[in-house]
């Protein structure tokens, strides 16, 4: 209570216009529910293919960012070597950068006349842009930071006495990485993983950027909601409550990392 | 400070200063992206009031209409959307003031087109999504000559469209007449037989009618005339 009332009121005012200026638009859209249609425009095709889409795009790219974002972590985390801070600060880069010049970008080197797409269309035939691979890319390429950042700092904070013990004892890198490492950061591990699966599952700019939109092949959740918007409003609704259930339910799952009261 | 003083200051923060006038707020297809910036100089230049331009797909922009969006005047790429506008009385008689036609279209440096390579699975092919109106006259438009077009996308916007026809990414699409004009020959296209559109201005309700009737006025005067034939449109005053 004490602290409460040691807050000039002008603080309050502004905190409480804070908070609603967050809680009201998605309150607002509640409001706009179509509830009792609910279960028949979340059974239509274009809501099916497009939650089927999501789920395995964002899993898939969740897969490929901790096969590869987790070596990174460990890699910026513990290796020496020059120019670390410069490689870190090239991966965190999509963190901020908005995602259509994410997607600018990859069309720069993986479109049909990107540096390595117009290569690789010419020897294989495969094109990127357009297809649902290109849709993990684009949103593993958003997605990703997430999950090095997170581990990073979990490994930073680690306490090395019990690899040193491990080593001391004889157990090899991939031992000591595998039975000690990993399991102790398995916390901030799991906090990654909900982050990036969460950024990937409404991931929009670089892939409507880069793999278009279409009907079961590239348009996933936010970029059916997007579409809908022009026709089908109560589908736009009905789709976004779902991601923002989804959202919800993340932030509720790592409440303990983020509200430590 | 005072809270009335930072409440004052969060507003100022958030662009809600109070009555300042905004001038004539028009929102208007994304084909017409070029031709209403004309426009707006030439209305601001004749009636010393200022115009915001805001672009969108026809569909969005009668969709923020329909939910309250500051808005004087509509302007659409085709009578149905207009018509959306219409029945849930969010504008009174529109004015059709130009025609546009839809043309298949490919990129410079790529090999010229036929309508046929519409349905063709193996090209990658654009067009825009059914419910706004550079979609559903393309399908229209192909429904007519028999081809079942087989995308790779299906944008929300025709400009969207030009850029992946622009930067190769796409093989062939369907756009509008006016907007090979706006890619400096990237794009090259032949007119699709009997797709054309008939684009719609209207008042929107409550708005600042006298200021939004100079607009439309404009649309259809001389100037108005020539800066839609400059930039690819049918002028209506010039159809016989």
């Amino acid at each position: 209570m004490n602290r409460e009332r040691a807050l000039p009121r002008t603080v309050v005012v502004l905190a409480v216009v804070g908070s609603l200026a967050v809680a009201l638009p998605v309150l607002g859209m509640l409001a706009d529910v179509p509830w009792s249609r609910l279960p028949a425009v979340l059974s239509s095709d274009t809501a099916l293919d497009a939650l089927r889409l999501s789920l395995v795009s964002s899993l898939s790219a969740t897969a490929l960012a901790t096969v590869l974002g987790v070596p990174l972590a460990l890699l910026l985390a513990r290796g020496d070597f020059p120019g670390r801070s410069v490689v870190r600060g090239l991966v965190l880069l999509p963190l901020v950068l908005p995602p259509v010049v994410a997607g600018t970008a990859l069309l720069a080197v993986l479109g049909r006349r990107g540096l390595l797409g117009g290569p690789l269309e010419r020897a294989t035939g495969l094109v990127l842009p357009f297809s649902t691979a290109g849709v993990v890319i684009a949103t593993t390429f958003v997605a990703m930071p997430f999950l090095v950042i997170t581990v990073e700092g979990a490994l930073r904070q680690l306490d090395p006495r019990h690899e040193d013990a491990a080593a001391t004892l004889g157990a090899g890198p991939w031992t000591i990485l595998r039975r000690i490492t990993l399991p102790t950061i398995r916390p901030a591990l799991v906090a990654g993983l909900a982050l990036t699966w969460a950024r990937a599952l409404g991931e929009f700019g670089a892939t409507i950027t880069f793999a278009g939109s279409l009907q079961g092949r590239t348009r996933t959740l936010p970029l059916a909601v997007f579409v809908a918007l022009e026709g089908d409003r109560d589908l736009a609704i009905a789709l976004s409550l779902v991601l923002v259930a989804v959202s919800l339910a993340v932030i509720v799952g790592l409440r303990d990392r983020w509200w430590t009261s | 400070m005072s809270i009335g003083t930072s409440l004052l200051l969060f507003l100022t923060l958030v662009g809600c200063t109070g009555p300042a006038p905004p001038g004539l707020r028009v929102s208007a297809a994304a084909s017409l992206s070029e031709a209403v910036q004309d426009m707006a100089v030439a209305h601001e230049q004749a009636t010393g009031v200022a115009v915001e331009v805001n672009l969108g797909g026809s569909a969005t922009l009668v969709e923020q209409v329909l939910r309250g969006a500051p808005v004087d005047v509509l302007l659409t790429a085709d009578e149905a959307t207009m018509q959306r506008a219409v029945d849930e009385g969010a504008v009174d008689t529109p004015v059709p003031f130009a025609r546009n036609r839809m043309v298949l279209a490919w990129p410079a440096d790529g090999p010229s087109r036929t309508v046929e390579d519409l349905g063709d699975r193996d090209l990658l092919v654009g067009l825009c999504a059914p419910a706004v109106p550079c979609g559903a006259n393309a399908r229209a438009a192909l429904a007519e000559v028999g081809v079942r077009p087989a995308p790779d996308t299906e944008d929300a916007d025709v400009r969207t469209l030009l850029a992946r026809l622009a930067t190769g990414e796409l093989d062939v699409g369907v756009v509008y007449a006016t907007d090979l004009e706006a890619t400096d020959g990237d794009v090259v296209g032949r007119a699709l037989p009997g797709a054309t559109t008939t684009l719609l201005a209207g008042t929107v309700t409550g708005a600042a009618a006298t200021d939004a009737a100079d607009f439309i006025d404009l649309l259809r005067s001389p100037t108005g005339v020539a800066i839609l034939r400059d930039h690819g449109f049918e002028a209506l005053e010039e159809a016989p």
